[in-house]
């Protein structure tokens, strides 16, 4: 076997869907790789001064700049003629790279930079306590979209991330799982097989943050696909060329295992308006696995 | 050899034969020549620099952060709210210990907006950790640039350094200037090596969660450094003034000030019109003078403190406030003698050209002629009050 290049040892709560996610990405795009990575979670619980968990070249910057930080990068490499041997990464959470790192994604994106960025996607401002970011999901209970007498939690559904990302033309676009590895292992693969700018969007359960057992982590990460609620699909050259076929699951069981989602098991009403959501993507990516069809992702 | 150049051209020819491998910037006035003359050089082939066009100036301090973090030498210039957008990058940069170079074309901070000269920009930035140079004439923004990316890259340095150049008086202006060749430039210069940097053979951890068991350690570290900076400047300006002939203390610069009795401290391009000033006082007997700082950061108190000691009376001319407080040159002047026996008899403070108010020969005269006994605290010079009477 060969050397982990995401070692263990880091400061992660158990059942993390991140630092799972973390590594198979690092692993699949192997040595060869620089990692810019934005303040959050991550970078906390993987270089507390003097131990990293990282042995590949990594830098921490800031909390919204990895995307240009990842283009200096790329620029100077390809200054030195060493460019097409190595894989630069942009990486962090759904807020450093969905809010405030926006601006600088979509700079780099636009400029064409050979970089692949990678969102944690854990819906939530994890490591400052749970506040709701731009990629929290509709009627979530967070410590900034509390529930109430006036509030069923987060009042709005996720930004469309990856549409933003195809949308600025960019070669390669892919949502993936923590609960769903091979599949991920194969995105980030051909992800980095691409020139060009590369968005892989990973939805990473937070036992802390989404409340459940630890435990579940790839069992709630699993069912997120499975409800159509978190649709798995690749965009190459802004066409959809696949996506991960579900036999649908109603959401109530995505919804009951999570403690950010408990409050809506007595309102059927607003249940249905996230089982609105669920069918809206199964629709729209065409999810539903039809008889004798094996799905293609 | 001797051209006529623009403030910014000049720039943009030194910036080039110092063969930087990553260049980013966003365009604000009035750096904007600058930029456009690099962009020029890089579509030419003149340079072989890699040209990051960026959204924004925190991403253009992001994209020369990483490439310096890959271990080449990196260039990007700004101005007033690009500067300030800027700022955490910049203080970010200095923490890692990137010896990243950058033009400021000072400029005025909004509100209201202003597109002209004043030092409030990178006076602002002064706790960032860089060392901040000020250049009085377009010959040291050429030299100062120079001298900027070695102090930047020596091994016991490692620190960002920002030339401070006044907005359209500097960067606008036309000059006469002593332009290096490139074998003087590589002689000076040498490739830059750095002693760490991203790099797939060796892989490091850069930018690290630090706690309080190791924080203080990295900041006192930065500034342990630039107070060793005040030592290094004058060395890297000596072996400067061998190769090029032109001499810099690269800290101060005292301007008749031996057997002056009142002497005007000042940063920037104002110390040109001081200068000037001074001659026609002296040619009727007056004995004034001037020190200029060129280094603002590290701030060079024993050397100011040598130099203004047994000079009775002494003014500081402030282009930046610090609001709510004393001005923040005049302030730092006044801390060189805190404690000290020997001293000015009056430390006066004058502010003057803010947003571009033009400083005359007769501003400066005023500035002497209210250096008097009585001690003045951040007095504005050429204020207008029949604009503040207005009645809401």
């Amino acid at each position: 076997m060969s050397k982990p290049l995401f070692t263990p040892g880091h400061t992660a709560c158990a059942g993390c869907g991140q630092s799972l996610a973390a590594r198979l990405v690092v692993e699949s795009s192997g040595p060869n790789t620089i990692i810019a990575n934005n303040t959050g979670c991550l970078e906390v619980f993987s270089t507390r001064y003097p131990e990293s968990a990282w042995a590949v070249p990594w830098i921490h910057s800031l909390f919204e700049n990895a995307a240009a930080v990842a283009s200096g990068i790329e620029a100077a490499l390809i200054y030195l003629g060493k460019k097409d041997k190595i894989n630069v990464i942009a990486q962090g959470g759904d807020g450093g790279t969905a809010d405030i790192g926006l601006q600088a994604l979509s700079g780099m994106w636009e400029r064409g930079h050979d970089i692949l960025c990678v969102c944690y996607d854990n819906e939530a401002y994890m490591n400052t306590g749970v506040q709701r970011s731009g990629l929290t999901p509709f009627s979530t209970n967070t410590s900034t979209s509390p529930i109430g007498g006036k509030s069923l939690g987060n009042i709005r559904p996720k930004k469309p991330m990856p549409e933003i990302a195809v949308t600025h033309g960019i070669p390669y676009v892919a949502t993936a799982s923590a609960g769903f590895f091979q599949d991920l292992q194969r995105k980030v693969k051909k992800a980095v097989s691409i020139k060009g700018p590369k968005y892989i969007q990973v939805h990473v359960p937070c036992p802390l943050g989404w409340r459940h057992e630890p435990a579940l982590s790839l069992e709630v990460g699993k069912l997120a696909v499975e409800t159509g609620l978190y649709p798995l699909f690749e965009y190459e050259a802004g066409v959809l060329v696949s996506q991960k076929k579900i036999t649908p699951r109603p959401v109530e069981e995505y919804l009951k295992v999570q403690g950010r989602f408990k409050h809506l098991l007595d309102k059927p009403e607003q249940v249905k308006l996230i089982q609105a959501i669920a069918d809206n993507n199964i629709k729209k990516y065409n999810l539903k696995l039809e008889p004798q069809q094996n799905s293609t992702a | 050899m001797k051209e006529f150049l623009e403030g910014s051209r000049v720039v943009a020819e030194i910036v080039k034969l110092c063969k930087p491998g990553v260049i980013s910037a966003y365009p604000i006035t009035p750096q904007t020549h600058i930029v456009e003359e690099l962009a020029q050089f890089v579509a030419s082939g003149e340079s072989d620099a890699q040209f990051v066009n960026v959204e924004s100036e925190h991403s253009a301090a992001s994209v020369v952060l990483g490439g310096s973090a890959s271990g080449v030498r990196v260039y990007t210039a700004t101005s007033s709210q690009g500067l300030f957008y800027m700022a955490e990058v910049l203080f970010n940069i200095a923490g890692l210990r990137l010896p990243v170079l950058m033009t400021c074309a000072n400029r005025a901070i909004s509100a209201p907006i202003n597109i002209w000269n004043d030092q409030q920009d990178s006076v602002s930035l002064r706790d960032s950790g860089w060392i901040q140079l000020y250049a009085e004439d377009i010959q040291e923004v050429a030299d100062l640039h120079l001298i900027g990316y070695r102090i930047a890259e020596d091994k016991s340095m490692m620190l960002p350094v920002m030339i401070c150049m006044d907005g359209f008086t500097l960067t606008h202006g036309i000059e006469t200037a002593d332009m290096p060749s490139q074998e003087l430039v590589n002689k000076f210069l040498p490739a830059y090596k750095p002693l760490y940097k991203l790099d797939v053979e060796n892989p490091i951890t850069m930018g690290p969660l630090v706690d309080p068991d190791y924080y203080m350690e990295a900041r006192y570290a930065v500034q342990q450094t630039l107070r060793e900076a005040i030592k290094f400047i004058p060395k890297v300006t000596a072996e400067f003034s061998k190769v090029f002939g032109r001499d810099y203390n690269g800290l101060i610069e005292g301007y008749r000030i031996n057997d002056a009795e009142r002497v005007i401290v000042a940063m920037g391009s104002v110390c040109g019109t001081v200068k000037e000033t001074v001659d026609a006082l002296r040619a009727k007997g007056k004995k004034v003078g001037l020190l200029k700082i060129m280094s603002y950061r590290p701030f060079p108190y024993e050397e100011i403190y040598a130099a203004l000691k047994g000079i009775p009376r002494v003014a500081v001319l402030d282009r930046a406030l610090s609001l709510g407080s004393y001005a923040p040159l005049a302030a730092e002047v006044k801390a060189a003698f805190f404690g000290k026996k020997k001293k000015p008899a009056v430390i006066s403070s004058f502010v003057v050209g803010l947003g571009g108010r033009d400083i005359t020969k007769d501003s400066i005269k005023e500035v002497f002629s209210l250096l008097t006994a009585k001690e003045r605290v951040g007095e504005f010079i050429d204020l207008k009050p029949e604009l503040l009477k207005e009645e809401y």
